[in-house]
């Protein structure tokens, strides 16, 4: 009966046609490629769990697994939280199994002494130190193609502008810093430092061959992190994919969002303090951080119906 | 033992093609001398069609000709005569050094390699048509009849051995003093004599013509029979790998240099590359026209041996980007200095590491944009004052169980210290200190004789009440030295975005500052 009701509805669309000639042109539709039919979902490729790397914090890594290489991992969470020791404990383990390593400092703050004291072998870590340059090229050298000219500094040509592609504003390369407020001058060196490092990111992950590239974006104002384009993020994503190395974000927000396999909120519960409340000052002692790590999102594997967190304490150097 | 030899004719012209292969097909005249005595020395095929000859002045050839004129280059001429070596040695390793446009080699044991003699003849011109000139190549089964043969041949010859005299029968007596000095009085003699060529010389006695020129005629009666007495006298390799262009015009753009760079890479890796050797430093030299006649010298270092003309190049466009000379370019110098190539052999199990060409490219780029010396690997001097560290180098070790490092030069890099492996191994995580640089200079309200309320002039949110204070912790050191530091340590807590975060402060004791070190995270 169905097929008759179908015939009875395709009748309008065809002139004139016999019932044979119908079924013949419904074979010849159900044959087209365009109406492939739909894969059951025990046939649909499956997608293998990425291999992944130890943050050598026992805590963590029975939370997460380890940060999934090939993938973008996005840790975020305000000052003293305790992320840059997470960061530091991920790239002591990484170099310590003789992976090279690379660190994008947008805002130069790593202290290689405590890097050392967390047993980080710099032999194997590239710093990247974003920031405001002293002796940055002359404009004459910042032109593409010109290696010297004939003619007097005097009739060189007026130097380029550099833009900053995420504020949109043309900034001049020359300006000098001291001519300006003190909040419009650090305004420019967040942006320049953030230009730098997606500079750096690009051509990083271009070259390949590392183990773990962590780009610390903590000490950047908000607005400018948020303004960096998911565009980027997407970007970066794509180039570690299919490849053995771990992307790292740190930041006190968001901001990788979709583009990020797992996504860690870093938190600091309180400071252990061992002191003697009637003694000196000195006497006072910070000893621990107790750090608390709550894993946010993870493309991995199936998210638990509770927020699930990991506790570990961190020691001062 | 069969020989081989290696005839640059015109070689002045040919080492200024070299530098010039796109006037190939034009007459090219080189003269040499000051001027107005300014004469030609050597001209190719073309310009001698065109009725120009060594001898004639330069203002001869320029009256109302179509020949190119350059002047000779000592620098040029070198660097071609170390190619034409680097070529021979890079058949064999018995090479002997005749003259700046003549080098024999011993081709023994080179048949299972290259196959029969013709063969072996063909590769020569082959590799020396890839440095850039184009040579005659005459293998015999003696020296002199090889040498006598690429002078009087052109392109390749192959003299049947035990038929010497009947292959170069032809040539004219001239060839004779191929490689040495002519003799003009005994080429008289030979004209009026009527010895036009080397079947007729090698007719006449032996006898009487000992009596009239006495060993030298002798010694060219036998030349000209092809029997040879002469021993090949090897000569030790060139140690230096060296490429000189001086160019026409002064060059002012970068893409014009980066294009005479590119071939002078190249000639000097097929150069490497036929001794089975690699680059360790380059060194670029170029002369500027800026009326002093001053040089510019850029030297870059590579951290392993690589043997690649395009990244050479261009790490050598992104440090000339970074450091332009600053004047136009009127000479080139590339210097590579060699080194054995690195044996490559990955282990199965050890994880992967950046490739060395594309590590280097990389490091210059990320120079170019975070500036030079920002990107590294961070070595901490052996001193307790705070933030003491240098950048070096970034080369990923090679894999020896211990990652160890040689010392650096200067202050001896600090050893880690057995307490930081043990404390480590007990699973507790060190809290890490991040830096301010520079650190932020903060007014100090004080109470009980701890610091009780900071306050910055920049950084408005750091003006706050102190929620907890510890210490101060008295370090100072190099007190022997003129930047002595002495400073106290506080670790304090403040309020902070709804939370609590904790600071290094410092009062150094020296200017009377008082500054956030860092933060605690």
């Amino acid at each position: 009966m169905s097929s008759v009701a179908v015939h009875a509805g395709l009748s309008p669309f065809f002139s004139a046609g016999s019932p044979d000639r119908q079924s013949e042109l419904l074979k010849q539709i159900t044959r087209s490629e365009r109406l492939t039919p739909v894969l059951p979902a025990s046939r649909l490729e499956v997608r293998p769990r990425p291999e992944m790397l130890p943050t050598g914090i026992p805590e963590l890594d029975a939370l997460t697994g380890g940060l999934p290489r090939g993938c973008l991992t996005e840790i975020c969470g305000t000052t003293a939280s305790g992320k840059s020791s997470v960061l530091l404990a991920t790239i002591a383990s990484a170099t310590r199994r003789e992976e090279s390593c690379v660190l994008i400092d947008a805002s130069d703050s790593f202290d290689p002494a405590s890097g050392a004291a967390a047993g980080a072998a710099f032999a194997r870590l590239l710093w990247v130190r974003c920031g405001w340059l002293k002796n940055r090229p002359s404009a004459i050298s910042r032109q593409s193609s010109v290696v010297g000219r004939r003619s007097s500094a005097r009739d060189l040509p007026p130097p380029l502008e550099m833009f900053s592609g995420l504020t949109g504003s043309p900034q001049s390369g020359n300006r000098e810093p001291g001519a300006e407020s003190h909040d419009a001058r650090r305004t420019t060196r967040d942006e320049f430092r953030l230009e730098q490092v997606l500079k750096t990111t690009d051509l990083i992950l271009q070259s390949g061959g590392f183990g773990l590239v962590a780009v610390d974006l903590a000490g950047i104002p908000e607005k400018f992190v948020r303004r960096i384009p998911l565009a980027s993020w997407f970007r970066f994503q794509r180039a570690v994919e299919h490849t053995t190395t771990a992307l790292l974000v740190i930041s006190e927000i968001p901001c990788a969002q979709t583009c990020a396999a797992l996504a860690l909120r870093i938190g600091n519960q309180l400071s252990a303090i061992s002191h003697q409340p009637s003694g000196p000052a000195h006497a006072v002692i910070l000893e621990t951080l107790h750090v608390q790590a709550e894993l946010v999102r993870s493309r991995l594997e199936r998210k638990p119906m509770h927020s699930v967190k990991a506790t570990f304490k961190t020691r001062m150097p | 033992m069969p020989f081989a030899c290696i005839f640059v004719p015109d070689f002045p012209v040919e080492a200024v093609l070299r530098a010039e292969p796109e006037l190939r097909a034009q007459a090219i005249a080189v003269f040499e001398g000051k001027p107005p005595l300014q004469k030609i020395v050597s001209v190719n095929e073309t310009a001698r069609q065109a009725g120009v000859w060594p001898g004639m002045t330069k203002l001869q050839v320029e009256d109302g000709s179509e020949v190119l004129l350059r002047e000779r280059s000592q620098a040029q001429e070198a660097a071609a005569h170390a190619a034409l070596l680097d070529c021979a040695q890079s058949f064999s390793p018995r090479v002997e050094d005749a003259a700046a446009d003549t080098v024999l080699l011993d081709l023994s044991g080179l048949e299972k390699l290259f196959g029969p003699s013709p063969a072996i003849a063909r590769e020569i011109s082959r590799r020396a048509l890839e440095m850039g000139l184009e040579t005659n190549v005459a293998v015999a089964s003696t020296l002199e009849p090889a040498l006598l043969a690429a002078h009087g041949f052109q392109g390749l010859s192959v003299v049947p051995g035990g038929k010497e005299a009947e292959f170069l029968g032809g040539l004219p007596v001239e060839v004779l003093f191929a490689g040495e000095v002519v003799d003009e009085e005994i080429l008289e003699t030979f004209r009026r004599w009527g010895v036009r060529n080397f079947r007729e010389l090698a007719a006449l006695p032996e006898v009487a013509l000992s009596e009239r020129l006495g060993q030298r005629g002798l010694e060219l009666l036998r030349k000209a029979r092809g029997q040879s007495l002469r021993e090949l006298v090897p000569s030790g390799p060139p140690l230096q790998f060296e490429e000189v262009v001086e160019l026409e015009f002064p060059v002012v753009l970068l893409e014009p240099l980066a294009f005479v760079l590119n071939y002078m890479l190249e000639q000097l890796c097929a150069r490497l590359e036929g001794r089975a050797l690699a680059a360790q430093e380059l060194r670029l030299k170029l002369g500027l026209e800026d009326g002093r006649s001053s040089c510019f010298e850029r030297t870059i270092r590579l951290p392993v041996p690589l043997l690649n003309a395009k990244t050479f190049l261009k790490l050598l466009q992104l440090d000339l980007k970074a450091h332009p000379p600053g004047a136009p370019v009127t000479k080139i110098c590339l210097r590579i200095e060699p080194a054995k190539p690195r044996p490559a052999q990955n282990g199965l199990f050890l994880p992967a590491s950046p490739e060395p060409e594309k590590l280097e490219l990389t490091l210059a780029r990320i120079n170019g944009v975070v500036g030079e010396g920002r990107a590294g690997s961070p070595e901490l001097l052996n001193t307790h004052r705070r933030d003491a560290f240098e950048m070096r180098r970034f080369t990923p070790a090679v894999s020896s169980g211990n990652g160890a490092r040689p010392a650096a030069r200067g202050r001896p890099a600090l050893r880690k210290s057995n307490a930081f492996h043990s404390s480590y191994k007990n699973g507790n995580l060190v809290t890490a200190l991040r830096i301010f640089r520079p650190p932020i200079v903060v007014r100090v309200k004080h109470k009980d004789g701890k610091p009780s309320h900071i306050s910055s002039r920049k950084r408005k949110e750091l003006s706050c009440s102190v929620l907890w204070a510890a210490g101060p912790w008295r370090s100072s050191g190099d007190w022997w030295e003129r930047d002595s530091w002495i400073r106290d340590e506080w670790d304090i807590a403040i309020p902070e975005g709804g939370g609590v975060a904790l600071y290094r402060l410092v009062h150094d004791l020296v200017s009377g500052l008082w500054m956030l070190e860092g933060s605690y995270d």
